[in-house]
């Protein structure tokens, strides 16, 4: 049985943060990822066409209920394997785009919530004014569809930032397996654990606050 | 042909897994979501605080690092045995998702009007009664499309599972693409298709749930 020791949880604590920066930088740009994904998405969903667009709904459902986790070894293990199209990717590239993918289509439908928010209205009325398809999105529906959507995209990057340990599974060198490296040097792993843990408290818990506060002031600026 | 169903012969050994996980574990995050939910609503400022606690660590944090977490502090903590991963894997799902409920449950009830709470209070009706009766029932309907991705949610989680020695899906998945590697893109679409297979009918549910709590109480 082991037991709780405070001098190798000050021995694992400098080794598990020095994955702190890999974990930052995979939810970074997986987030930035998804952003941009998320808007090939919503585009795609936009395309008058209902077999097309029952097609693209239920590609992204499908993306969407499937575990995050399998979709990772699917991009690190497989996708060298595929002919023609296929090559081998780094374990960060691989985190990047498979979560980059899994959580676009949660954004995509923030955007479409977004865009459908703007009311009947506006649309009627940018048409009556004959502003140009261009005008008409940068200067009447984008403006009023963005600000309702930033707290729910600050929500999901948070929610990315807690997926982004799976990443561990395949080998980017992130927070979560630079504990369990730790671990298995040191035959117990839960002090390790729990630094990983109290990382992501620290973390999140501020983010969400930060959040909030920035829903907020949106919500006041009307 | 041949390949995906031998394939999917091979993965059905681990659907049982799968599928005892997430039952098990959704039960018990719907019961934690209840308790948690109804006891963030108590009088009693203990009782809140100490669910607002376990709330803001399990939402905090990643079911990855509770299940591994558990998974080993369990037996050092309490110096029990539980005897199997499975447990475990049940508890860190349905702790981690019933954190997530219980925001939901606590939304959903304080989102009833007031209306109804002073006309339960007017017809003089005592708290329990005033919420078993009157505001319950309208709050569960709201709670229905969110119970339902949420254990869509809790179906992608089972996943994990497979890291803590599970023989899930995908557990046989993995052991499939190890000994027969140019096989893995076929292996792994197998594989999301099994879950996508378990996922469709709480899609459907959940869409069938977010029609109910759309309509009207009076129709």
């Amino acid at each position: 049985m082991n037991y709780w020791s405070w001098e190798r949880f000050s021995d694992a604590l400098p080794y598990v943060l020095s994955g702190l920066g890999t974990t930052v930088m995979v939810t970074l740009s997986s987030f930035l990822f998804a952003l941009l994904f998320g808007l090939v998405w919503t585009f795609l969903r936009r395309i008058p066409n209902r077999g097309f667009n029952w097609t693209i709904t239920w590609i992204m459902e499908f993306i969407r209920s499937t575990p995050p986790l399998v979709q990772l070894f699917f991009i690190y293990y497989a996708w060298p394997v595929i002919p023609v199209v296929g090559m081998t990717l780094s374990p960060f590239a691989s985190a990047v785009i498979g979560l980059g993918v899994h959580f676009s289509t949660y954004i995509g439908e923030i955007y479409r919530s977004g865009i459908e928010s703007v009311g009947q209205g506006q649309w009627e009325a940018a048409k009556a004014l004959n502003f140009s398809l261009i005008d008409k999105w940068r200067r009447i529906i984008l403006p009023q569809a963005f600000p309702p959507t930033v707290p729910m995209l600050g929500n999901y990057f948070i929610i990315m930032f807690k997926e982004v340990p799976l990443a561990s599974t395949i080998g980017v060198t992130g927070i979560l397996h630079m504990a369990n490296s730790f671990g298995s040097q040191h035959f117990n792993l839960i002090e390790a654990l729990t630094i990983v843990g109290i990382i992501f408290l620290a973390l999140s818990y501020p983010s969400a606050y930060l959040i909030k506060k920035l829903e907020l002031k949106l919500n006041n600026r009307y | 042909m041949d390949d995906i169903i031998n394939i999917s012969s091979q993965l059905g050994r681990g659907l049982g897994i799968t599928i005892t996980i997430l039952i098990a574990s959704a039960l018990f995050a719907y019961l934690m979501g209840f308790i948690a939910g109804l006891s963030r609503l108590s009088k009693n400022v203990f009782l809140r605080k100490f669910t607002g606690l376990y709330i803001e660590i399990f939402r905090g944090t990643s079911l990855i690092v509770q299940l591994f977490w558990l998974y080993y502090a369990i037996p050092m903590l309490f110096g029990i045995d539980l005897g199997s991963n499975w447990v475990i894997g049940v508890i860190a799902i349905g702790l981690n998702y019933g954190a997530y409920l219980s925001e939901v449950v606590r939304g959903s009830i304080i989102s009833v009007a007031p209306g109804q709470y002073e006309a339960a209070t007017a017809l003089n009706m005592s708290s329990t009664q005033r919420m078993r009766l009157i505001i319950f029932p309208q709050a569960v309907r709201m709670m229905l499309p969110e119970f339902g991705n949420y254990t869509i949610q809790m179906l992608k989680g089972t996943a994990l599972v497979s890291l803590i020695g599970l023989n899930d899906i995908l557990y046989y998945g993995d052991i499939l693409r190890s000994s027969n590697l140019s096989q893995a893109p076929l292996i792994y679409i197998v594989v999301l298709g099994f879950y996508f297979l378990l996922a469709l009918p709480l899609i459907f549910a959940t869409r069938k749930a977010e029609e109910i709590s759309k309509k009207g109480v009076a129709s």
